[in-house]
């Protein structure tokens, strides 16, 4: 049961086809999440509203226990689609996964350390970026060397590692749990005592998929928030 | 040399750029069609209820300060209504006591002129029964003493009875 990606070149840039679909499917589908739960707004909310509402206020909280509000506020939408956008990912692999050709299609986008570590990326360049726009270039140098000097190399050693955990991380946790899950499918593919044998441990790593999904998604913006306010935040 | 950079995964550019570009536009997208829409309600909740809680609160001052001025009126009610029951109290046995003595008055003066009627009457009585006696004296003592006495020794003894008649009240 080897599996490698649909890769194709396009202008001069390698694709993965598969990862192209998924990250389409998964941001679709939470766009359509936030639109549907968004679509009738009202004063008392019900419903869908309340759910959306409940997510917004979790985030807030997040951004809230990491800094203050009035530098923390610009990053709570940007907060609510990481969150959701990377739940989203982790529960599309968890139902089935497609392979045609013995090319895998249907599975997790962020099963792939590519989408991880370009988020990991994206965070911690923006991290960089609101740490310059908010506090200025000297005082964004300054948070190099402080508060002793020689922790200059262990800081810029610390921007990498900060990336590769954030991204690593994610990839780890997915990309195990539909390891884990193809085989025991596999298992029950083999025969009526294979299914009899893989129908427990697939339910029970199915529901523990679904909750490392939910926690990966929480710590990876959390990390975020914990970031970006390590470098816009006045102290630390 | 990228192709077995990280865990034996391939180096795809192409997905790099396209997740980027795809968070991104979800980025903007759900700015604009969900996170804003639904931010702006809940800020307009916010200063909804804050509205309502200050209106609450000035509804309840001002319920406050109606009873307050409620309860002076009352106040000042009752004592009115004190003074005024007090005073048609006093009038009323004002007027008891004028009644009375109008009464008392009135009662005099029947008294007054019964007893002025009463003292004419005796009088009157007393000057009749004075006449008759005199005239009765006269014809008993006439027919008493009609040969024995001469004109005057009768007419002595007659005075005589009269004045004895006239002190016997």
């Amino acid at each position: 049961m080897e599996h490698h990606a649909p890769t194709t070149e396009f202008l001069g840039m390698t694709f993965n086809l598969s990862n192209v679909l998924m990250i389409t499917i998964a941001s679709a589908i939470v766009f359509i999440l936030a639109v549907v739960t968004t679509r009738s707004l009202a004063m008392r909310p019900t419903g869908l509203q309340n759910f959306i509402e409940w997510v917004m206020d979790f985030v807030k909280g997040l951004i809230g226990s990491t800094m203050d509000w009035k530098t923390g506020g610009r990053f709570l939408f940007l907060g609510m689609t990481i969150l959701m956008y990377i739940f989203v990912s982790n529960m599309l692999g968890l139902p089935f996964a497609i392979a045609i050709d013995s090319e895998l299609w249907w599975k997790s986008p962020t099963a792939d350390p590519t989408i991880t570590l370009t988020l990991a990326t994206m965070v911690v360049v923006l991290t960089h970026y609101y740490g310059i726009k908010m506090k200025g270039a000297k005082e964004y140098g300054r948070g190099f060397v402080s508060p002793l000097k020689f922790l200059f190399p262990f800081k810029i050693i610390e921007e990498f590692s900060n990336t590769l955990t954030l991204g690593l991380r994610l990839y780890g946790n997915i990309y195990a749990g539909e390891i884990l899950l193809g085989l025991l499918a596999g298992l029950g593919g083999a025969g009526i005592a294979g299914a009899l044998g893989a129908f427990l441990p697939m339910l029970v790593w199915q529901g523990f998929s679904i909750f490392v999904g939910t926690i990966q998604a929480f710590i990876f913006t959390m990390l975020t928030m914990v970031y970006i306010a390590h470098k816009v935040a006045d102290d630390h | 040399m990228f192709n077995s950079l990280i865990l034996g995964a391939g180096f795809a550019a192409g997905d790099i750029l396209f997740q980027l570009v795809a968070f991104i536009v979800l980025l903007a997208l759900l700015k604009k069609f969900a996170w804003g829409p639904l931010m702006g309600i809940m800020k307009e909740r916010e200063q909804h209820i804050a509205n309502e809680i200050d209106s609450a609160e000035k509804n309840r001052k001002e319920a406050e300060a109606f009873l307050d001025e409620q309860r002076e009126e009352m106040k000042r009610v009752r004592q009115e209504a004190k003074a005024m029951l007090e005073n048609q109290k006093q009038m009323a046995d004002q007027q008891g006591q004028e009644l009375i003595e109008a009464a008392r008055l009135e009662s005099e003066r029947l008294k007054e002129a019964a007893t002025a009627e009463i003292k004419r009457e005796r009088e009157s009585a007393v000057a009749s029964l004075r006449e008759q006696v005199a005239s009765l004296s006269v014809m008993i003592a006439s027919k008493v003493v009609e040969k024995e006495l001469d004109e005057r020794a009768q007419k002595q003894l007659i005075d005589e009875y009269l004045d004895q008649a006239g002190d016997q009240k």
